[in-house]
């Protein structure tokens, strides 16, 4: 069935089901108390199905999916790392699915335990003072950093700093969280290198701005060597800084923010710390604070009592509540059971393995592919496409072309320092073999381009749905079976 | 490779300005959209809003990526292209002729800050 392609509403026949109700329990109670206006007046046209068609339907699909699980997964950024299914399988332990968020504290201490553990585990990790886990994801997490750097400003009274500095290679998330908040963006530039340019920095650092928001390695895959020195610059001119996690992958256990001078940070559980990501789970965006903005935290917080007992606290000076109840719990405890299962001892491996890797695949292919920026890098690194530039083959074509031979493609178009960006990130969950595999396709690719460009260029050629129309994709999206049936009408 | 038309006076950062008496006219260079890549959205002002040399007025968003507008010269905005609204793609096809906004231009001597063809083929070659 590889080249199943069906909506379950295209399965429908009218009368086939696969259900039955209790009479008593939905046909007794319920229309008459619901307001007339709020009913609909509508036929639903939900699918009409067998149980055997809803699992063939579904089976099918998922065979389509492609993830870490099933193939390479080389997205920069993205840090998509093999998720350990120790992890799943903990998460899922009835003791803990089973709980209530408005469960009294006494019935719920191993729950609390693990927050609070976990919680000192990225302390740890990341050399700050305390963390909450309540944000759902990594922007999520960057709205509630920038809130807390806010509150800071707000509580001494200096109520002019509005602005965030971002530098111009930064993730999107960045300004776009810095918006959220109700702050200013202010461009800093980079230098050719994409490292921040710490004299374009300098006259920007006045009374009016709260911080700066950086990565560090940063978006090109590059370690910031000045930091320090733009660390001093920030803080001498009142203003914190903030450490976007997204990064985070290659410092693993080796380099720690708060001792780079960031003064908050948010932390992916579902990059960093292996959970599911990209459509295969929730996400969940810890934020860590220096000491002295510990009280900014979030609501609801997670305390222990001097006897060894968890209790639920919320405080004054807390920026409020930004999730309901403690935000992801089950992504928590997957991101526990693995600093767990790795130990203090083998995390430190993790940061070196995924440089190791990142460079082995970049100084393997720079022959074929144009790398703008030299030098070791951190966990991932930039091609701006094809070294040949004379084939008309883009880097959308190369990685179309990806899919073809069962490889996910890397992130294309980002960084936007380069025309033809190609970000590609192994993680240290891959094997030399696997590496290999893919470096050889790639040169694979380069060579087809140079000899048979035409074959790059109408790539995919094996996938069920070809080269897809981006443009229309975009200016005229079908999102639904109802628009379907209109636009075929 | 890309068309660099020697009338035009150029931004660095990829807009041209057509001057008639205090009228300017202005869109994305052929440079910017072969850049972009297809166009599917072009966020533009409305009539009256003012805009300032060095500031954005707008933004372009492609299939790779969303790029914000710098208006390369002070004024009030007397028309903007409304062929862009639906037809986006009409800059792919031609930058040039396919003009995004007309100002009513408080300073024309602001149009020496800007680039001539010359100069500006030389930040393209960059």
């Amino acid at each position: 069935m590889k080249t199943y392609d069906k909506l379950i509403f295209e399965l429908s026949k009218p009368g086939r089901k696969g259900f039955e109700l209790p009479e008593d329990q939905f046909n007794t109670n319920g229309l008459s108390s619901i307001p007339t206006d709020l009913l609909r007046k509508d036929e639903a046209e939900l699918p009409e199905v067998s149980e055997l068609d809803v699992v063939r339907h579904f089976t099918n699909l998922s065979n389509k999916n492609f993830g870490v699980d099933t193939g390479f997964y080389p997205l920069g950024s993205c840090t998509m790392k093999y998720n350990p299914k120790i992890n799943e399988e903990l998460a899922a332990m009835p003791e803990f699915l089973a709980l209530h968020p408005l469960q009294d504290a006494s019935t719920v201490q191993g729950a609390l335990h693990i927050y609070w553990d976990l919680q000192r585990m990225l302390a740890n990790i990341s050399g700050l003072a305390e963390f909450t886990l309540n944000p759902y994801a990594g922007a999520h997490g960057e709205l509630t950093g920038l809130m807390v750097m806010r509150q800071y400003h707000m509580s001494r009274g200096d109520e002019k700093r509005t602005k965030v500095i971002v530098p111009d290679t930064a993730h999107g998330t960045n300004p776009a969280s810095a918006m959220v908040a109700g702050l200013e963006v202010v461009e800093v530039k980079s230098k050719p290198n994409g490292s921040i340019d710490v004299e374009d920095l300098k006259p920007l650092l006045d009374d009016t701005i709260a911080g700066i928001m950086m990565t560090n390695p940063n978006t090109v895959g590059m370690f910031e060597t000045e930091i320090l020195e733009i660390a001093k610059l920030v803080h001498d001119a009142g203003g914190l800084l903030y450490y976007d996690g997204a990064n985070l992958n290659p410092l693993l256990g080796k380099v720690r923010p708060g001792d780079m001078g960031f003064d908050i940070m948010h932390i992916n559980l579902h990059k960093t710390f292996s959970t599911p990501h990209g459509g295969g789970g929730p996400g969940s965006g810890p934020v860590g604070v220096a000491a002295h903005l510990v009280d900014f935290l979030p609501n609801p917080r997670v305390k222990k009592a001097e006897e060894g007992s968890y209790h639920v606290e919320t405080g004054d000076q807390s920026l409020g509540s930004i999730s309901s109840f403690f935000g992801n719990f089950g992504v928590m405890m997957k991101a526990y059971a693995y600093i767990l299962s790795l130990g203090k001892e083998n995390i430190k491996n993790v940061g070196p393995l995924a440089t190791l890797n990142a460079n082995y695949i970049k100084e393997s292919l720079k022959d074929d592919y144009l790398l703008p920026i030299e030098g070791v890098c951190k966990h991932e690194f930039v091609f701006d496409g094809l070294k040949d530039k004379s084939t008309g083959v883009t880097t959308l074509n190369v990685a179309k072309r990806l899919l073809d031979y069962g490889f996910h493609a890397p992130t294309i178009y980002f960084p936007l320092l380069f025309h033809e960006s190609m970000m590609i990130e192994p993680t240290e969950t891959e094997s030399k073999e696997t590496l290999d595999e893919f470096i050889e396709v790639m040169h694979k690719v380069a060579k087809e381009a140079r000899e048979t460009p035409q074959s790059v260029i109408d790539a995919p050629l094996t996938t069920i749905v070809r080269k897809l129309d981006e443009t229309s994709a975009a200016k005229k999206p079908i999102l639904n079976y109802k628009a379907l049936k209109e636009a075929e009408a | 490779m890309s068309k660099i038309l020697d009338s035009l006076r150029y931004a660095e950062s990829h807009e041209w300005v057509k001057l008639e008496g205090d009228v300017a006219t202005v869109g994305i260079t052929d440079y910017a959209q072969h850049a972009l890549g297809n166009i599917v959205y072009v966020d533009m002002p409305e009539v009256g809003d003012e805009v300032t040399q060095g500031e954005d007025f707008g933004a372009v968003e492609s299939v790779k990526a969303a790029s914000d507008l710098i208006s390369p010269i002070s004024g009030e905005v007397i028309e903007i292209n409304e062929a862009l609204e639906d037809e986006p793609e009409l800059v792919n096809q031609d930058a040039f002729s396919n003009w995004i906004m007309k100002v009513k231009v408080s300073d024309p001597s602001e149009i020496d800050n800007l680039l001539d063809a010359a100069g500006y083929a030389k930040i393209c070659e960059e």
